[in-house]
């Protein structure tokens, strides 16, 4: 085995070209040595996922990354359609499923909404941490580590430096990812 | 010996310009010094192998008209109306502040008030020829530098028709010219100059479709030269500049479709012709005269240039110019011009000059004009180093039509592609070398040009220099692959995607380089495919996915097959026929998959919800 980990960034955003956080956050991790940066609506605009080849991928990985703004409180699509079309039976779940038991998951996740909107009573009524949870169980389902989300609040009115700082904390954080030191 | 034969001239002039031009190249001194001091060296005064300098000279200045009228082809009438300010502005200063100052001058010194204002606006014009040319060779005109040189170049132009009907009026030859101000003339010059807007607008796109149609490149080239040489000939006809009405000429044909075939076709003759015609001034340069008065002949040729560099200069500064393009600017417009030549003829002619002054003034301008190409290789060697330091100069004005998209064929498929460009803010220089089509085309407003597109002067006139992207959309499928290799042979810069006919052209394709390909009828083919599934009984998002299995494999196949391309045909027949067996087992199990376990399976484990995790 290889002595550094296997990362693997699954990112997706709408438009890209618009988004200063998602561009900002992207370039910091996208040429570390061990990241195996994929946008998923560059590979398969039209949908159709290679089943095979994205196995693989995780297969190799020691630490999975989804990568994505939030939209009506979930990633953009496509991860959904990844889950729905990747993690089948056998590899992920069920009889002989264990091809993720045992790998870390981050989710890197930014919200337009400052993060006290994030509250009961706040105009979005649930924690943000409740409002992933499908996210969450189906780390957990496939026998992965879920790790503390690495949350952006407030895009749509965030000062630069804060945005740097934080992509400054993303990157850090894939440099210095050991396989099974975040528990 | 015959040595006044055409053949022998013709080699003369030939040998000398492929002898001095790539020696003088390569010095770093440009094309048109080497081509002046070949004229020196053939000419009276060198070795003497050609005499007849002046006419050649009157022959060679057919150049500058094609050059105006190839300048003319690049500006269409809106692009025109909106450098209006610059060409009066800047242009009318220049000649007007240039021409008071040199005849107070000639004044001071002693010249009569006619002889000085006739030789001021003379001198007062630069070398439309030289400047053009060297702003060309260096790809200049699209700065702010070189579109205020034209604009200035222009102006002048146009102000050589009145000081050509003012010289007579000043002479004492009094018996050929009517006294007072010929209405006449006037009159006829605008009737010519409407004939050339009423027949440029509306009857010369027609006869070129007609020539075009006939298919036969040579003669629309003739027809090319027809149409110049008749404009020439015609507006001469009423007394005004050659070259201004073949720059209208130009100017009316910008729009049409046949802009770049024109512009291709005119450029070797162009070429050739503005060579010799620089070759002419240096054989018209009179060493006789220059010998005889050596200081007072330089003195004047450097100090016209001095004077009309620092009122240049002067202009540029107060017309905004930036500061590094200045110099610049200024001295590419330095030296007297051609139209000197013809305005100090007529002034002897009609007995405003006196020979003497007609001499020493025309050795004066020819001097000048061998300055300039120095002056040139001086700002390009120490001041624009210097001056490369100062902020960079805001866009390159000129190239707002030249696009970053070629589109070669302009047929069924080519127009969908132009349409989804344009409909997304991109628009294509669009080439198609069907006539007829084009009519058609040109009817639903498309811009199209008229060409073959694997012609590399046609390409070269179309942009691809600076465009960024070619799309090979021609019905020729031999077509495609040479212009493939004239690109990259040519413009490796240029990216390339290009239609394919089928399996074996994607093959030849690949072959030679260009791997962004699209088979034309595969994805109708496979869209037609995805309809018949769900007429079938498919569910659209199961034909949808099948159809996208398809050409997965497909594209997949088709790569394993090109693998073994140099390999003999049978073998590729068995790959081909493997990979269809294989496709139908995938399918196959995919449906099963799909079927099975996203259904029933995925409800079992949901329910199951093992308590492990």
């Amino acid at each position: 085995m290889a002595n550094s980990p296997n990362i693997v960034v699954y990112f997706a955003h709408l438009a890209i070209e618009q988004s200063v956080i998602n561009r900002v956050l992207c370039d910091a991790v996208r040429d570390i040595r061990h990241v195996n940066f994929r946008d998923l609506l560059e590979l398969y605009p039209d949908f159709f996922i290679d089943v095979k080849k994205e196995q693989e991928v995780l297969r190799d990985a020691d630490l999975i990354v989804f990568q994505s703004p939030i939209y009506w409180y979930a990633a953009p699509a496509i991860f959904k359609h990844f889950q729905d079309t990747v993690l089948l039976r056998g590899f992920a779940y069920g009889p002989g499923g264990t091809a993720l038991q045992g790998k870390d998951f981050l989710f890197a996740v930014s919200t337009g909404a400052p993060a006290e909107d994030y509250r009961p009573g706040g105009i979005h009524h649930y924690a943000f941490e409740d409002l992933i949870r499908p996210i969450e169980q189906t780390a957990r389902f496939c026998g992965m580590q879920f790790l503390p989300p690495l949350v952006l609040h407030g895009g749509h009115s965030l000062p630069s430096e804060e945005i740097e700082a934080h992509a400054a904390r993303y990157r850090r954080f894939l440099e210095d990812y050991q396989p099974g030191n975040n528990r | 010996m015959d040595d006044h034969s055409l053949l022998f001239n013709a080699f003369i002039y030939l040998l000398a310009a492929v002898l001095a031009v790539p020696i003088s190249k390569r010095l770093g001194f440009g094309a048109v010094l080497g081509y002046l001091l070949a004229g020196v060296v053939i000419g009276p005064w060198g070795l003497g192998l050609i005499r007849e300098a002046e006419d050649i000279l009157h022959f060679a200045e057919f150049g500058v008209v094609l050059l105006l009228f190839a300048i003319g082809l690049e500006l269409n009438p809106r692009r025109l109306w909106a450098m209006r300010k610059p060409i009066l502005g800047l242009g009318g200063a220049q000649v007007v502040i240039t021409a008071v100052i040199l005849a107070v001058l000639g004044i001071v010194f002693g010249l009569s008030g006619s002889v000085a204002l006739v030789a001021a606006m003379g001198l007062s014009l630069s070398s439309t020829a030289m400047a053009l040319q060297l702003l060309t060779e260096k790809n200049l005109l699209p700065t702010p530098a070189g579109h205020s040189g034209f604009s200035v170049l222009l102006f002048q132009d146009i102000a050589v028709i009145p000081m050509l009907a003012i010289i007579p009026l000043l002479g004492t030859n009094l018996t050929d010219v009517q006294s007072g101000f010929d209405w006449l003339a006037l009159l006829e010059a605008l009737g010519v100059i409407a004939l050339i807007v009423i027949g440029g607008r509306f009857v010369l796109r027609p006869v070129l479709r007609l020539i075009a149609a006939t298919g036969l490149r040579e003669v629309f080239t003739a027809f090319t030269l027809l149409l110049v040489i008749a404009t020439a000939l015609l507006v001469n006809a009423v007394g005004m500049s050659m070259a201004l009405g073949a720059f209208l000429a130009g100017v009316l044909l910008a729009e049409s479709e046949y802009r770049h075939a024109l512009e291709s076709d005119i450029e070797p003759f162009k070429g050739l012709l503005l060579g010799l015609f620089f070759i002419a001034v240096g054989m018209s340069i009179d060493f006789g005269i220059l010998l005889h008065d050596p200081w007072l002949i330089i003195g004047l040729a450097l100090g016209l240039v001095a004077m009309k560099t620092m009122i240049l200069y002067g202009l540029g500064r107060l017309y905004g110019l930036p500061a590094r393009q200045l110099p610049l600017f200024a001295l590419v417009l330095s030296q007297g011009g051609e139209f000197a030549f013809v305005l100090f003829g007529v002034a002897q002619t009609t007995g405003v000059f006196p020979t003497t002054i007609t001499d020493i003034l025309i050795v004066t301008v020819a001097l000048s004009m061998l300055t300039t190409p120095l002056l040139m290789v001086l700002h390009d060697k120490f001041l624009a180093p210097r001056l490369a330091r100062a902020p960079a100069p805001p866009m390159d004005e000129m190239q707002d039509e030249g696009h970053a998209v070629i589109i070669a064929g302009f047929g069924r498929f080519g127009q969908i592609i132009g349409r989804l460009l344009h409909a997304n803010g991109i628009d294509a220089t669009v080439l198609e070398h069907d006539p007829n089509h084009i009519e058609t085309l040109r009817r639903f407003r498309f811009k199209v040009f008229y060409g073959d597109a694997c012609r590399l002067d046609l390409l070269r006139a179309a942009g691809a220099e600076r465009a960024k992207l070619l799309v090979i959309a021609i019905d020729e499928r031999e077509g495609a692959l040479r212009l493939i290799d004239l690109v990259h042979e040519n413009f490796p810069h240029l990216q390339i995607i290009s239609r394919a006919w089928d399996v074996t052209h994607v093959f030849e394709l690949l072959e030679h380089g260009v791997d962004v390909y699209e088979r034309e009828t595969f994805e109708g083919a496979i869209r037609m495919g995805e309809e018949a599934l769900k007429k079938l009984g498919f569910t659209a998002w199961r034909a949808k996915q099948a159809a996208h299995r398809f050409r997965a494999h497909d594209e997949e196949t088709l790569h394993e097959i090109y693998n073994h391309y140099h390999e003999e045909f049978d073998v590729r027949v068995r790959i081909s026929a493997d990979a269809r067996e294989r496709l139908r087992e995938i399918m196959h199990s995919d449906e099963e998959h799909i079927s099975t376990q996203a259904d029933q399976e995925w409800r079992q484990a949901a329910t199951d919800k093992p308590d492990s995790h």
